[in-house]
C-alpha cells in the first residue's frame, strides 16, 4: 500500500466546513451585517444574545462553524494559490500558512468561547 | 509498458515538440475559468465572517458598553459595504455548492439514481428551514 | 448564407518554424458542413501539407478533438455553420495542453500511460472457467458504470482541464472516470488496486472540481462527477484504515 496520504482528512474538513457554510454563513451574516446594523429588522438586545452564547450548546455550535469555516477556507484558498498564482514552489510555505491560520483561528474560536462568562 | 514516464530526448530524427506555456492569467482569458476562481475566492469571505463572528463574540463578553462599540463598528459605511460583497460571495457559495451536489454523491435509491433535481431541490429548502431557525433564535429581543 | 467562411488553422512544421503561426483559408461553407469537412478541403484543394487526425467523422473514434475559437470539440461534430455570422474567422488549432506535434497533431503517450496506470480492465481475484457461463449483471448494475463507459479518449475534458494544464503529472479527468466505470462494475473486484495509484496528490487530490471537463465532453460522461464521487470512497476507505486498522487489505 503506497504511503497514507493525509488529503482525504482535509478534503472531508473543507466539505464539511462547505455544508456548513453554505447552510448557516447567509442568514448570520444577513442578520448581523445587514439587517440589523442598518435597522431592517430590530437588533436583539445585549442581554438576550448574552443569554444565548451562555448556553453550552450555542457555544458548541459556534466553536464548530468557525472550526469548519476555517478549515474550509484553508483548504480551498491553498488549492486557488497553487492554481491561479502558479506559486507551486512555495507549496510549503502556503500549506503552513493555510492550515496554520485555520488552526490559529479555531484555538482562538476556542478560548473565546470556553472562556465566555 | 513500464510505469517510467517515455523520457524524451530531441535526437536529430525526434520532432522538436511546441510546448506553449500556461499564462499566470489563464483564469481571465475563459469566463468558466473566472467564475471557478471567483467560487474559490468566496472561501476569503467565508473567513472573513468568521473573524466577524469572533469580534462579536469577543465584544459579548466584554460588557454592554464594548458590544454597543461593535455594532456601531458594523454600521461604519466601509464596513457596511465589506459586509454586503462578503453577503454576496457566501451566497455565491451556497449556490454553486447546491448546484454540484448532485454530482458529487451519485446517490442510488433501489438501484436507480435519485433525479439532480430532488437533491437540489432537497438542499434549497433545508437551506430555507436552517435559516428561518436561525433567525427565529437571533431576531428576539 | 455567405457562399465562403474563413478559417484561420495554426501551422507549426518542426523542421522549418521555431514557433507555430496562423494561416488563413476560405472554404465554401455548406450548410452540412463540418469544421473537419474544411480541414480536408483545405488539405484536398488548397494546402496539402495540412496535417489533422481524423478517422470515423461520426463522433465516436475520439481522434479529431482541437480547440475550435478557443473550445475543445470534435471537429466532425462541429457545424461550420454555427460560426457563420461571427465577423471573424473561426480559428482552429491543436488541443491545448498538450505538446504539439505538427500542425494540429499533439502528443498523447502522456494520457496513454496514465490510462494505463489505472487498469482499466476488469481485474477479477479468480477468474471463473468459461465452462461456468458468463458474469451475470442487472440493469440496475449496468446503470451504476454506464455513463463512465461512453468515454471515447477524445481528450477534450483534458484541453478543457486547468489543472492539467498547470500541473501536467495530474492524471486527469478521463483516466480517472474509466477507473470509476471498472471500479462501479460489479463484475470488477480491482478498486483497490486501483486506489494506490488513484489515492496520490497527482491523481483524484489535484482536481478542485473545476467542471469544465464535465461540459466540454461530447459523450456526457460527467468525469467530474465521477471524480468527486471516487473523492468521497477514498475518504472513507482512509477513515475506515484509520479507525479499524485490523482490516486492512
Amino acid at each position: 500500500m503506497a504511503k497514507q496520504s493525509n488529503e482525504p482528512v482535509l478534503w472531508a474538513l473543507f466539505s464539511a466546513g462547505g455544508v456548513m457554510a453554505a447552510f448557516v454563513i447567509p442568514v448570520h451574516l444577513f442578520l448581523l451585517g445587514m439587517a440589523f446594523p442598518l435597522g431592517w429588522i430590530p437588533a436583539p438586545s445585549y442581554e438576550h444574545l448574552l443569554a444565548l452564547v451562555r448556553l453550552p450548546i450555542t457555544r458548541l455550535y459556534l466553536f464548530v462553524l468557525c472550526f469548519l469555516a476555517l478549515f474550509h477556507w484553508a483548504h480551498r484558498f491553498r488549492y486557488t494559490l497553487y492554481d491561479g498564482l502558479q506559486i507551486k514552489h512555495l507549496n510549503e510555505l502556503i500549506f503552513v500558512c493555510c492550515y496554520g491560520g485555520a488552526i490559529f483561528g479555531t484555538v482562538l474560536a476556542g478560548y473565546l468561547l470556553w472562556n465566555f462568562r | 509498458m513500464s510505469d517510467a514516464r517515455p523520457t524524451t530526448r530531441y535526437t536529430e530524427y525526434h520532432p522538436r515538440w511546441y510546448r506553449p506555456r500556461v499564462s499566470t492569467w489563464w483564469w481571465l482569458a475563459r469566463w468558466p475559468y473566472l467564475k471557478f476562481i471567483l467560487r474559490e475566492i468566496s472561501s476569503v469571505f467565508v473567513a472573513w465572517f468568521v473573524v466577524v463572528l469572533l469580534l462579536q463574540i469577543r465584544a459579548l463578553s466584554r460588557g454592554p458598553e464594548a458590544y454597543a462599540a461593535f455594532e456601531r463598528w458594523l454600521q461604519n459605511p466601509l464596513i457596511v459595504l465589506l459586509n454586503l460583497i462578503t453577503l454576496f460571495f457566501v451566497v455565491f457559495h451556497a449556490i454553486t455548492w447546491f448546484n454540484l451536489a448532485p454530482s458529487a454523491m451519485a446517490i442510488r435509491f433501489r438501484g436507480k439514481r435519485v433525479p439532480d433535481l430532488l437533491i437540489v431541490g432537497t438542499n434549497y429548502a433545508a437551506w430555507a428551514a436552517i435559516s428561518l431557525v436561525v433567525a427565529w433564535f437571533l431576531v428576539r429581543s | 448564407m455567405a457562399e465562403t467562411i474563413s478559417l484561420e488553422v495554426l501551422r507549426y512544421s518542426p523542421e522549418r518554424d521555431a514557433e507555430p503561426s496562423f494561416q488563413t483559408y476560405d472554404v465554401p461553407l455548406r450548410k452540412d458542413w463540418v469544421v473537419l469537412d474544411a480541414l480536408n478541403y483545405i488539405k484536398d484543394n488548397v494546402d496539402g501539407s495540412l496535417t489533422f487526425r481524423w478517422s470515423c467523422r461520426m463522433g465516436i473514434c475520439g481522434s479529431c478533438g482541437m480547440m475550435v475559437n478557443g473550445e475543445p470539440k470534435l471537429t466532425c461534430a462541429t457545424f461550420l455553420s454555427n460560426y457563420a455570422n461571427e465577423k471573424k474567422p473561426v480559428r482552429v488549432q491543436p488541443l491545448r495542453y498538450f505538446p504539439v506535434i505538427r500542425d494540429l497533431v499533439v502528443e498523447v503517450t502522456d494520457f496513454m500511460t496514465k490510462l494505463q496506470s489505472v487498469k482499466p480492465w476488469l481485474i477479477r481475484g479468480e477468474e471463473k472457467p468459461v465452462s461456468d457461463g458468463e458474469y451475470l449483471q442487472t440493469p440496475d448494475q449496468l446503470d451504476c458504470y454506464k455513463q463512465f463507459s461512453m468515454c471515447i479518449n477524445c481528450l477534450l475534458c483534458y484541453a478543457a482541464c486547468p489543472v492539467y494544464g498547470l500541473d501536467p503529472v495530474f492524471i486527469g479527468p478521463a483516466a480517472i472516470a474509466l477507473a470509476q466505470r471498472y471500479n462501479m462494475d460489479s463484475r470488477d473486484e480491482g478498486a483497490h488496486e486501483r486506489m494506490d495509484v488513484l489515492a496520490q496528490h497527482e491523481g483524484i487530490w489535484g482536481c478542485t472540481f473545476v467542471g469544465e471537463c464535465t461540459k466540454v465532453c461530447p459523450k456526457h460522461v460527467d468525469p467530474a462527477g465521477a471524480i468527486q464521487q471516487y473523492k468521497l470512497t477514498a475518504t472513507i476507505e482512509r477513515f475506515k484504515t484509520f479507525l479499524m486498522p485490523w482490516a486492512a487489505r
